[in-house]
């Protein structure tokens, strides 16, 4: 049996993946003709390239059917509940770095903290009979991230994209997105609480605790040596 | 029947033998009434499901509103209620507790004699659970809000502390704050200088354009309310300190009671008597309120929605979720009641901890 390994199946992430991997000495290469998502390893022995959607990856991690996957630790904080359990973050890879951050209009001159966000809640709720929305996709993560930092009398809103856009329709008082430049936020007349990120996400390589190891374990071995990468000793606890 | 079940009919049985009438509910319960009531956190423990001409609903996470919101239609006053029936609870673990537990209950809802109906619950409580080895536990959230009214300070700051009674970490943030130290207080400080450079409308101006519903007046009301909070002083340490002791106080309960009498704190007077007529009130309901646990701070992280007396009976076993909890909640009869209110304390009880235990014997 093989070490099967989910990357991100298109775009700079795969790009960015297939380098890290290639300056540890690991080929990855689509193979077949441009759209098909086959894909091959050289230059270690047993494990097999899987090419999936960045967003299917900890499903499919959480699943055991794949031994190790790339994706921005964001998705999987979000996607798993009790994500620890589940995987083991094996490295950090250094790109697809994005911070989830909480951002509120400019012209909320009276709010730069959590503080402020939390205050401004019950105001709101006062004035207008219902809780200040905050847009996102990432319910776990903003929920867990106010919770903690008690903020009260708010509600979460889904928003799939365009999340910036939310407050200008009307549909938001507030958003929480990821964002690398803060580029968007700003066309968008959002600024961003001072208060920590609810999450620094990069692109990481993961292993499912849940896999079956199995005949593989001795491939896993090579392949972290290989990457330079450690292998924590329970991971492979039921090869 | 499993022993869980057997157990919840005896425990049912006993609660009518009380004087309560069993009563139903849903399982459906709207979420909107619910999301109201405990803030998006709730979402995190209990099961969301969507109906496509009612909306968002959840599956029933305990009893309490929909026994207060048939009683708000008209019950008859007092009223005693029981009621057995699965509720459900989300878990972040794969393995962790139940997700779908069997709870029975008992309310009364009786605007005379406050004490007695404390006492009278948690006594009934005493007796159903007599056979097994349990620790009582009982607090007060009456007192600590006595206390965070008796501040010398300004209303906002003790209504932003009460706000927040029911989550520790943030009212000690707040406090901190309120006092001039820690983090926040820095923060606030650089706001309120930022603030105070320009008139809020030019401040606005220069932030650029104005999007969403928050409006420019309630932003200027808010700078308003910010630079009032900076003349306010620091809540003076003794005052803080006076807080903390009460918050820290575990003894039992009337050797707790001499104690918080002992701080001279004139604000807690009203809610120290309360105290001492529950105790008599349990005395005379055959509970030695000499050794009966007392924890000030009991029930601030679990229970809500409980505003005065609040009680649990737990066992030695720290991987089983308690056996009982309750308490009084007045203020969310009002909530509720949409303008109406009553007096209201009760509990509930989970038989599965009891089977457990019984095993475990």
């Amino acid at each position: 049996m093989t070490v099967l390994l989910g990357v991100p199946s298109k775009g700079r992430l795969m790009e960015k993946t297939f380098d890290w991997f290639a300056e540890r000495g690991v080929s990855l290469k689509r193979t077949g003709e441009a759209r098909e998502y086959a894909g091959a390893v050289e230059g270690v022995a047993g494990v097999k390239l899987v090419l999936l959607s960045a967003s299917e990856i900890p499903r499919e991690l959480a699943a055991g059917r794949i031994h190790l996957g790339v994706t921005g630790s964001d998705l999987v904080r979000e996607e798993l509940a009790d994500w620890a359990a589940t995987v083991v973050a094996l490295a950090p890879m250094g790109f697809g770095h994005a911070d989830l951050i909480v951002a509120v209009p400019k012209a909320w001159v009276d709010v730069e903290t959590l503080d402020d966000l939390d205050a401004v809640a019950s105001a709101f709720r006062a004035q207008h009979g219902f809780r200040l929305r905050i847009a996102t996709k990432y319910h776990r993560l903003v929920r867990d991230y106010l919770r903690a930092h008690g903020v009260a009398d708010y509600q979460l809103v889904d928003s799939q994209g365009a999340t910036e856009g939310t407050v200008k329709n009307l549909t938001a008082e507030a958003i929480a997105d990821i964002t690398s430049t803060g580029e968007t936020l700003r066309a968008n007349h959002l600024k961003i609480l001072r208060d920590p990120p609810v999450h620094c996400s990069q692109a990481t390589l993961f292993a499912a605790r849940g896999a079956e190891w199995g005949v593989g374990a001795d491939a896993m071995r090579a392949f972290c040596a290989q990457l330079g990468v450690p292998l924590p000793d329970a991971l492979l606890h039921n090869a | 029947m499993t022993r869980t079940e057997a157990i919840a009919l005896e425990l049912l049985a006993g609660m009518k033998g009380a004087g309560a009438l069993p009563v139903a509910a849903d399982i459906l319960q709207p979420a909107e009434t619910l999301l109201d009531l405990y803030g998006e956190d709730i979402r995190a423990r209990a099961y969301v499901t969507h109906d496509p001409a009612l909306g968002e609903m959840m599956l029933r996470p305990d009893f309490t509103v929909p026994v207060v919101q048939a009683h708000m239609k008209g019950g008859a006053e007092p009223a005693r209620y029981c009621y057995s029936g699965p509720v459900f609870r989300k878990q972040e673990h794969a393995g962790g507790r139940a997700r779908e537990y069997l709870q029975v209950g008992y309310e009364v809802f009786a605007r005379n004699d406050p004490a007695r109906a404390d006492a009278e619950v948690f006594a009934l409580f005493a007796r159903l659970l007599g056979e097994y080895d349990l620790r009582p536990m009982t607090g007060d959230i009456g007192i600590l809000k006595a206390a965070v009214a008796g501040l010398r300070t300004s209303e906002r700051r003790k209504a932003a502390l009460m706000r927040h009674i029911w989550r520790p970490k943030r009212f000690r943030a707040l406090l901190e704050r309120m006092g001039g130290h820690g983090p926040l207080a820095e923060a606030r400080t650089e706001l309120v200088a930022q603030l105070r450079a320009q008139p809020a409308d030019a401040l606005m101006q220069e932030a650029g354009q104005m999007v969403g519903l928050r409006s420019n007046s309630e932003i200027e009301a808010r700078i308003a309310t910010l630079l009032e909070d900076a003349q306010t002083p620091p809540i003076p340490q003794e005052q803080v300190s006076a807080l903390e002791k009460i918050l820290s106080l575990a003894a039992p309960a009337r050797d707790g009671l001499t104690t918080m009498r002992a701080q001279n704190w004139a604000a807690l007077a009203p809610a120290l008597d309360r105290l001492e007529a529950r105790l008599d009130a349990l005395d005379a309901a055959g509970i030695d309120s000499a050794t009966l646990p007392f924890e000030a701070s009991f029930g601030r992280t679990t229970m809500e929605y409980y505003d005065g007396f609040v009680f649990g009976f737990l066992s030695a076993r720290d991987d089983l979720p308690p056996v009982a909890t309750g308490g009084r909640y007045d203020a969310l009869t009002a909530v509720l009641g949409q303008g109406r209110a009553i007096p209201a304390v009760g509990g509930v009880i989970r038989p599965a901890t009891l089977a457990a235990l019984e095993g475990a014997q």
